[in-house]
């Protein structure tokens, strides 16, 4: 049964207006903004671009001008192999990172979830603490420790695994690391609800049952922490394909993530309808595969 | 899990989380300019970094940008919070909750592009304000969140008790609810500080001549290679939010003792 929408008094629409109004003010106009000027043409002016349609030209000067809608810059986007290539790119690396990020996150999640219950909140807090420290600066300290006469590479060397540096900064490798160790508290939160959720009694049933430790968490621990996973790696995922800071720092000038190409097409080639596609794009990609997971839960 | 796999997984853990960022600390103490040769101990990189006056005035406007931006969106948070908690099924809540948890997933990019897309539309010279504005924009949700999961746990017989006994639903809230709400909305608007503090993508797309971030700062420095001054100052950065992060666990666990 489906409510009906209420109409609320005005004392509640007061309070309701103030930040629906900032969101639309400073959210949903500007995405519509975006998607406006990925319709225009670039041009060398300022702003550089020319608009394709204006409401300020009356309705007949609009419809004449929908006729000639401007896909330019997305005809562009799917011409130039830079943005292909940049999409894979995104994706296979943010995937990548996703998978081995849970991979880590699961045994941490699991550890803290079957700790004393006093313990647990000390634990999850530290595991997560570093997220709220500074994005940048985490990002940093990995070009100390993997560049050629870095700490990695001197310690290997030290121990004589090796005789000379292993290049792994500016490679997607170095991406790989940066994205796993920068995102890791966001997939281990939710892993760690999920598991901590979970009643103790069953696990005791399926042993009683006579299911041995491994048994039990192929088929009760980790079936009831799907939830948990899926959050987790969606939270790193989305984010992890616009990524602009880690490929910049850590990749080497081939790595072309899709959050770098658009910072360059907005900053140095100033072709602003071709940026504004390409964030069309990224978020059609993105939200494609949440709706699909919530259509399947549902 | 066994009892030492558990410690294992633990310890590995804390330490790939942990070590990088104790590295840096430790090497912001080094005497030599080369970053990752230890040249024995000094506070010499900080005492450039407190000489350094384009780092000050960036670290000034940093944490301005910060405060004021966490406290708008503090307040527009609980506004939120109290909408889709209290007022039921309204019309446009859909696109409300969307707008509003949107942003905490999206990546940087695509909001710091937009909202200079908007400035630039509407002739608003960039710079202090358009920041602060982008950066409550940025923090409401993450703020939201945390508001509205203590409000979902208040006990609303005590308002519905200071309403019997005369008191305009508005007092009650403020009287009686508020001051419960406290640790939470202290914890919004340090969460959304040091969203703001941090920020370096959205700051760069939305801030203009005279009004560059920290984080904006720090970048153009990294770019051009490590330093033993961008250690320091990354080791007052981390002091700085582990205080406040220390701070805010402080008053929650003296809550939870109460």
């Amino acid at each position: 049964m489906v409510e009906r929408a209420r109409r609320l008094g005005a004392g509640r629409r007061a309070i309701l207006a103030a930040p629906y109004l900032w969101l639309v003010a400073f959210f949903l106009v500007p995405l519509a903004l975006v998607f406006k000027i990925s319709l225009s043409r670039s041009a060398i002016a300022q702003p550089p671009y020319v608009p394709t349609f204006d409401f300020g030209e009356g309705l007949s000067a609009i419809l004449d001008k929908a006729r000639t809608f401007g896909l330019d810059a997305y005809r562009g986007l799917f011409a130039d192999p830079l943005y292909f290539e940049a999409y894979l790119t995104s994706l296979a690396l943010a995937g990548l990172a996703t998978a081995i990020a849970v991979a880590i996150a699961y045994p941490i999640a699991l550890a803290i979830a079957r700790s004393d219950k006093r313990l647990r909140p000390v634990l999850i807090g530290l595991a997560v603490a570093p997220f709220w420290t500074s994005f940048l600066i985490r990002v940093y300290a990995w070009i100390m420790i993997l560049k050629d006469e870095g700490l990695f590479n001197r310690a290997l060397m030290a121990l004589g695994i090796i005789d000379a540096p292993l290049p792994i900064l500016a490679t997607n490798a170095a991406v790989t690391i940066g994205m796993v160790y920068s995102y890791l508290p966001f997939v281990v939160l939710p892993i760690y609800a999920a598991l901590e959720a979970q009643d103790e009694s069953l696990r005791e049933a399926a042993a009683d049952l006579g299911a041995a430790p491994l048994a039990t968490f192929l088929t009760v621990t980790l079936p009831l922490s799907a939830t948990g996973v899926v959050a987790g790696a969606l939270l790193m995922f989305i984010p992890a394909v616009g990524e602009f800071v880690i490929p910049d720092l850590l990749g080497g000038s081939d790595t072309m993530m899709i959050g770098r190409v658009m910072w360059n097409d907005f900053f140095e080639n100033r072709d602003w309808p071709a940026a504004s596609a390409g964030a069309i794009v990224l978020i059609a990609l993105l939200v494609g595969p949440i709706v699909w997971i919530e259509r399947r839960r549902t | 899990m066994t009892m030492f796999a558990r410690r294992a997984a633990l310890l590995a853990g804390f330490l790939f989380l942990y070590a990088p960022i104790a590295l840096l600390v430790v090497y912001s103490f080094n005497a030599s300019r080369l970053v990752t040769v230890w040249g024995g101990f000094s506070t010499r990189w900080y005492g450039a970094l407190l000489a350094n006056e384009q780092m000050l005035a960036s670290a000034a406007t940093s944490l301005k940008v910060a405060a004021l931006s966490a406290a708008l969106s503090t307040v527009l948070a609980l506004m939120a919070a109290v909408a889709l908690e209290r007022f039921g099924r309204f019309g446009g809540r859909t696109l409300f909750v969307g707008a509003l948890f949107a942003p905490i997933v999206m990546p940087e990019i695509v909001l710091g592009l937009s909202l200079l897309l908007v400035f630039v539309a509407l002739d608003l010279p960039r710079g202090f304000w358009t920041v602060v504005a982008a950066h409550t924009t940025f923090s409401l949700g993450f703020a939201t969140v945390a508001i509205r999961a203590r409000l979902a746990t208040l006990d609303r017989s005590l308002e519905e008790a200071a309403q019997d006994l005369g008191a305009t639903p508005l007092a009650a809230f403020a009287h009686v609810a508020v001051p419960q709400l406290l640790p939470a909305i202290a914890g919004a608007y340090a969460m959304a500080f040091i969203l703001s503090l941090d920020d370096l993508v959205i700051a760069s797309f939305t801030s203009g001549p005279g009004s560059t971030t920290l984080p904006m700062r720090i970048y153009s420095q990294v770019r051009l290679g490590v330093s033993p001054e961008i250690n320091a100052a990354s080791t007052l950065l981390l002091a700085f939010g582990s205080l406040a992060l220390g701070a805010l666990a402080f008053v929650s666990w003296r809550r939870g003792e109460k």
